[in-house]
C-alpha cells in the first residue's frame, strides 16, 4: 500500500528559499533506504486495524451517517477527540473525493522543537495515523488512499482521497 | 426465545450463524438468506431520509411456521438477523432493541480483538456463550 503518490526529485528535505516545503513521506525513503520504507508500511498496518476497531466501537451510539461529508466530521472530530483528545482544527474539500485535514498542534509531534529542525523524523510518528484514518474510513465503508505531510512541526496535513470503485 | 441468530458482513455472506434446535437449520439458514432482500430494500429506500438506528421488523414470513424475523444494521453495514418463535407470547419491541443492542456490544468487542482478522467467520466463545444466553430462555 502506497503511503505517498509524488515522488520528490532531491533528497533535501528544505527548498533553497530558505521556507521549508511540504514533505511527503516518501522523502525519508529515500533517505535511509527499503528498511525504512518497510518500517513504515508495518506501522500503516497497524494503524489500519485499530482504525477498523475504532469505527466499529466509535459510532456505536450514532445515528447512521447519511454521507461522505459526514463521516469526515466524525473523523475530525469523534476519531480525533478519542485519540488525541482534540478536534481536528481544519476539514477543507474539493468536494470530488479529495479532503485535507488538518491539525495545527499534532500531539505527536508536539514534543519536538517547532520548526524545521526534524522533518526527517516526522514520517514514523504520522504512519500509524494515516493507516488509523483509512481503517476507520474502510470500516465505514468508504475505500480511500491517505498520506501526511508536514510543513513545519507541530503542523501537519492529512489528505484523503476517496477510491471511487 | 431467539431461535436463530446470524451475523451477515458488508459483502453479505454469513460471519455467524446458529439455530437453537439443530435440526431444520437449513430452514433457518433460507430464512436468513431472503431475509437478506428486505433489509437491502429498507437500506436503499432509507437512504435520503433522516436515518435512524434502523430496526427491520417482518412480521411472518411464513405464516405456517409462525416465525418472526427481526433485522438491524450497524454503522458499518453489518447485518444482524434474529428469528424468534412466536408461538410463545409476543415479545415487546424493547426486548428486541436490547437483544441488538447486546449482539452489537459483543460484536464490537469480537471486531476489537487484535487476533481477529475482519472478515473471518466469528469463533469467539464469548460470543457464542452470549448468543447461548439470548437463546436459551426458552424452556
Amino acid at each position: 500500500m502506497p503511503l505517498h503518490t509524488k515522488k520528490p526529485r532531491s533528497p533535501t528535505s528544505v527548498s533553497p528559499g530558505g521556507s521549508p516545503g511540504a514533505i511527503l513521506l516518501g522523502q525519508t525513503c529515500l533517505h535511509q533506504g527499503p528498511g525504512q520504507k518497510t518500517s513504515l508500511s508495518v506501522l500503516e498496518g497497524m494503524g489500519f486495524r485499530v482504525g477498523q476497531a475504532l469505527g466499529e466501537r466509535l459510532p456505536q451510539e450514532t445515528l447512521a451517517f447519511r454521507e461522505e461529508l459526514d463521516v469526515l466530521k466524525f473523523l475530525c472530530k469523534d476519531l480525533w477527540v478519542a485519540v488525541f483528545q482534540k478536534q481536528m482544527d481544519s476539514l477543507r474539500t474539493n468536494h470530488q473525493g479529495t479532503y485535507v485535514l488538518q491539525d495545527n498542534s499534532f500531539p505527536l509531534l508536539i514534543r519536538m522543537a517547532s520548526g524545521p529542525q526534524y522533518l526527517e523524523e516526522a514520517p514514523k510518528f504520522l504512519a500509524f495515523t494515516c493507516g488509523l484514518l483509512r481503517g476507520t474510513l474502510s470500516t465505514l465503508g468508504i475505500k480511500s488512499l491517505v498520506t501526511a505531510s508536514v510543513a513545519s512541526l507541530p503542523t501537519c496535513k492529512f489528505q484523503v482521497v476517496i477510491q471511487k470503485t | 426465545m431467539a431461535v436463530c441468530v446470524a451475523v451477515i458482513a458488508k459483502e453479505n455472506y454469513p460471519l455467524y450463524i446458529r439455530s437453537a434446535p439443530t435440526e431444520n437449520e437449513l430452514k433457518f439458514h433460507y430464512m436468513v438468506h431472503t431475509s437478506l432482500d428486505v433489509v437491502d430494500e429498507k437500506i436503499s429506500a432509507m437512504g435520503k431520509a433522516l436515518v435512524d438506528q434502523r430496526e427491520l421488523y417482518l412480521g411472518l414470513l411464513y405464516p405456517t411456521e409462525d416465525y418472526k424475523v427481526y433485522g438491524y444494521v450497524t454503522n458499518s453495514k453489518v447485518k444482524f438477523v434474529m428469528v424468534v418463535d412466536s408461538s410463545n407470547t409476543a415479545l415487546r419491541d424493547n426486548e428486541i432493541r436490547s437483544m441488538f443492542r447486546k449482539l452489537h456490544n459483543s460484536y464490537t468487542d469480537v471486531m476489537c480483538n487484535p487476533f481477529y482478522n475482519p472478515g473471518d467467520r466469528i469463533q469467539s466463545r464469548a460470543f457464542d456463550s452470549m448468543v447461548t444466553s439470548m437463546m436459551i430462555q426458552v424452556c
